[in-house]
């Protein structure tokens, strides 16, 4: 019986290793103006969006 | 961490740490509400008292439920320790002195008369004032020059109301374009406009050169108008509706051309699905809606017992949302927008907001400030385009700016959704960027724990659609429910 289903997410821990390019959008950008928060933005980086 | 909640017919668990995402029956939820503060025996005994025997659940199938949960800790998908305080701020120290986005501030004038306009009717509380050629060319050689490596440039042509200075936007377009050749940049431009001006010409150009659009709207026309009217008093509804519908009608289908409609929700209008449900009516679908950001005791403000309403308007949005796909009508709001798999990494999570370090704002004179909200705040002021940032002492208090310099955001389960939260909003609520704005904290957590319903929804329903089933087959609940579809009726 599952009890428990888990869905697919980027690994945190894992992203420590190639993350921090700094190419994503800022975070204020758009139209969040002063709701600011990260969860909504990409990455943008190819290389370490391989490595999930 | 984790944190846990139940809503729209799911029981759901976010590990914070990892990243991760389950949804789980009734029996796992409990075990894992004990399973740090209680040993084996005591949360089996817990559970056969309240489960076993009833529903078909016997006590095997409780002890498999344990180890199923044993097995995802030994993972590290529960309980994952947090290991990144090390890590907070090395982003910011890596890349300190890089700027990649500006907001141009491209017009301290407006052609409405807002009363809960947060730049005082787009004077930011100053004079008058549009920015020049020469003014905003320097703004972006300054941004280029202080660029470093970066690729992608931000630039967002704001106000007051950008499109009273037209030609000098369409001016700075065009001088970007030429440098980005030059320098191997891609600008990425945004205009937030309230619409008034909006025409043939200012359709084209933004579908060419504009990533994004942001085009203010309230809502259902009484609300839009008791607020956004002309210095006659006119509301402006009636006007610019149908040229933000043409714009977006002529945007439809266009590659990486993005717009959103934003509306502002206040004390008048807590109610503010009933807008987004306007907004849908007509033919809107890219929608934000935003608590209004404005003075204590401003009669906007949003009361205690607004936020509740509002609290009870983001479930409901949600709900909608989840209808609104299974009759193939989606939209999307964007405080709902959560990418599981392809978000921002742990660095971009703990490192905060970018305002005062790689994003400014550049006044019509070309000041520089942490950002929009702080623009007429002197106190704040950074330097100026022409001579760069001068007031370094302000500017390293937004580079310390993380999720573990602000004490509340440590037992915040919902630190590496939000980041820390908004600087301005801290500083207007406590004095200090390092605080936070709890009414903001508590709507950003309610907003979090929806748009992951709706993220697990849609994942549930692409599954579905994907192997061809219903989704039941291995759910033992289901025997008497009748539901159409597994996401209808998770369960789990």
């Amino acid at each position: 019986m599952e009890h428990i289903k888990t869905l697919k997410t980027r690994n945190l821990v894992k992203s420590v290793k190639k993350g921090g390019c700094g190419e994503c959008q800022t975070s204020c950008q758009s139209a969040c103006k002063t709701s600011c928060g990260i969860a909504n933005q990409k990455c943008e980086n190819n290389t370490a969006k391989e490595s999930k | 961490m984790i944190h846990q909640y139940k809503l729209g017919g799911c029981n759901i668990v976010l590990d914070i740490c990892s990243g991760s995402v389950h949804v789980v029956d009734d029996v796992a939820y409990d075990i894992i509400a004990m399973f740090e503060e209680n040993g084996r025996e005591a949360v089996l005994a817990a559970m056969n008292e309240k489960y076993a025997g009833k529903n078909g659940i016997t006590a095997a199938d409780i002890e498999e439920c344990y180890a199923q949960v044993e097995e995802l800790r030994d993972n590290e998908e529960l309980f994952a320790p947090d290991t990144f305080e090390d890590m907070a701020g090395m982003l910011k120290e890596k890349t300190a002195g890089v700027v990649k986005a500006l907001c141009l501030h491209i017009a301290h004038t407006c052609n409405l008369n807002c009363s809960y306009c947060f730049a005082s009717q787009g004077k930011y509380h100053g004079e008058r004032a549009v920015m020049s050629f020469e003014v905003g060319k320097q703004a972006l050689d300054f941004l280029i020059a202080n660029s470093g490596s970066r690729h992608n440039l931000e630039v967002d042509f704001f106000g007051g109301e950008p499109l009273m200075n037209f030609d000098v936007v369409k001016k700075l377009v065009a001088y970007a374009r030429e440098q980005e050749k030059i320098h191997n940049k891609n600008f990425r431009f945004t205009l937030t406009t309230n619409g008034v001006l909006i025409d043939d010409d200012v359709i084209d150009f933004a579908n060419r050169e504009m990533s994004n659009v942001v085009l203010s709207l309230d809502g259902r026309k009484e609300v839009h108008d008791r607020f956004r009217v002309d210095y006659n008093g006119k509301g402006s509804w009636e006007k610019i509706v149908p040229k933000f519908q043409k714009l977006v009608k002529s945007r439809e289908g266009l590659p990486d051309r993005t717009y959103y409609m934003r509306g502002t929700f206040t004390h008048a209008n807590p109610d503010f699905l009933e807008d987004i449900k306007t907004m849908l009516d007509l033919g809107f679908t890219e929608l934000s809606m935003e608590p209004v950001v404005c003075a204590a005791g401003d009669p906007s403000e949003l009361t205690e017992a607004d936020i509740a309403v509002v609290m009870e308007q983001y479930e409901k949005l949600a709900e909608l949302m989840i209808q609104r796909d299974k009759e193939g009508k989606p939209f999307t709001f964007y405080h709902y927008m959560i990418d599981l798999t392809g978000g921002p990494c742990i660095y971009k999570r703990i490192s905060g907001c970018g305002s005062g370090t790689e994003y400014m704002a550049v006044t019509p004179w070309g000041d520089l400030y942490p950002c929009h909200q702080f623009v007429g705040d002197e106190k704040y002021l950074l330097g100026n385009v022409f001579d760069g940032v001068k007031n370094t002492e302000i500017q390293k208090e937004f580079l310390s700016c993380n999720v573990y310099a602000r004490p509340e955001c440590r037992d915040c389960w919902a630190r590496l959704y939000c980041s820390g939260g908004c600087a301005a909003n801290a500083y207007h609520a406590t004095g200090s960027v390092k605080g936070i704005y709890k009414a903001g904290c508590d709507l950003f957590r309610k907003r979090m724990e929806c748009a992951i319903l709706v993220a697990i929804t849609r994942e549930f329903a692409g599954e579905s659609a994907d192997s061809g089933d219903d989704g039941c087959a291995d759910c033992d609940s289901c025997e008497t429910c009748g539901n159409e579809t597994f996401y209808d009726h998770p369960h789990m």
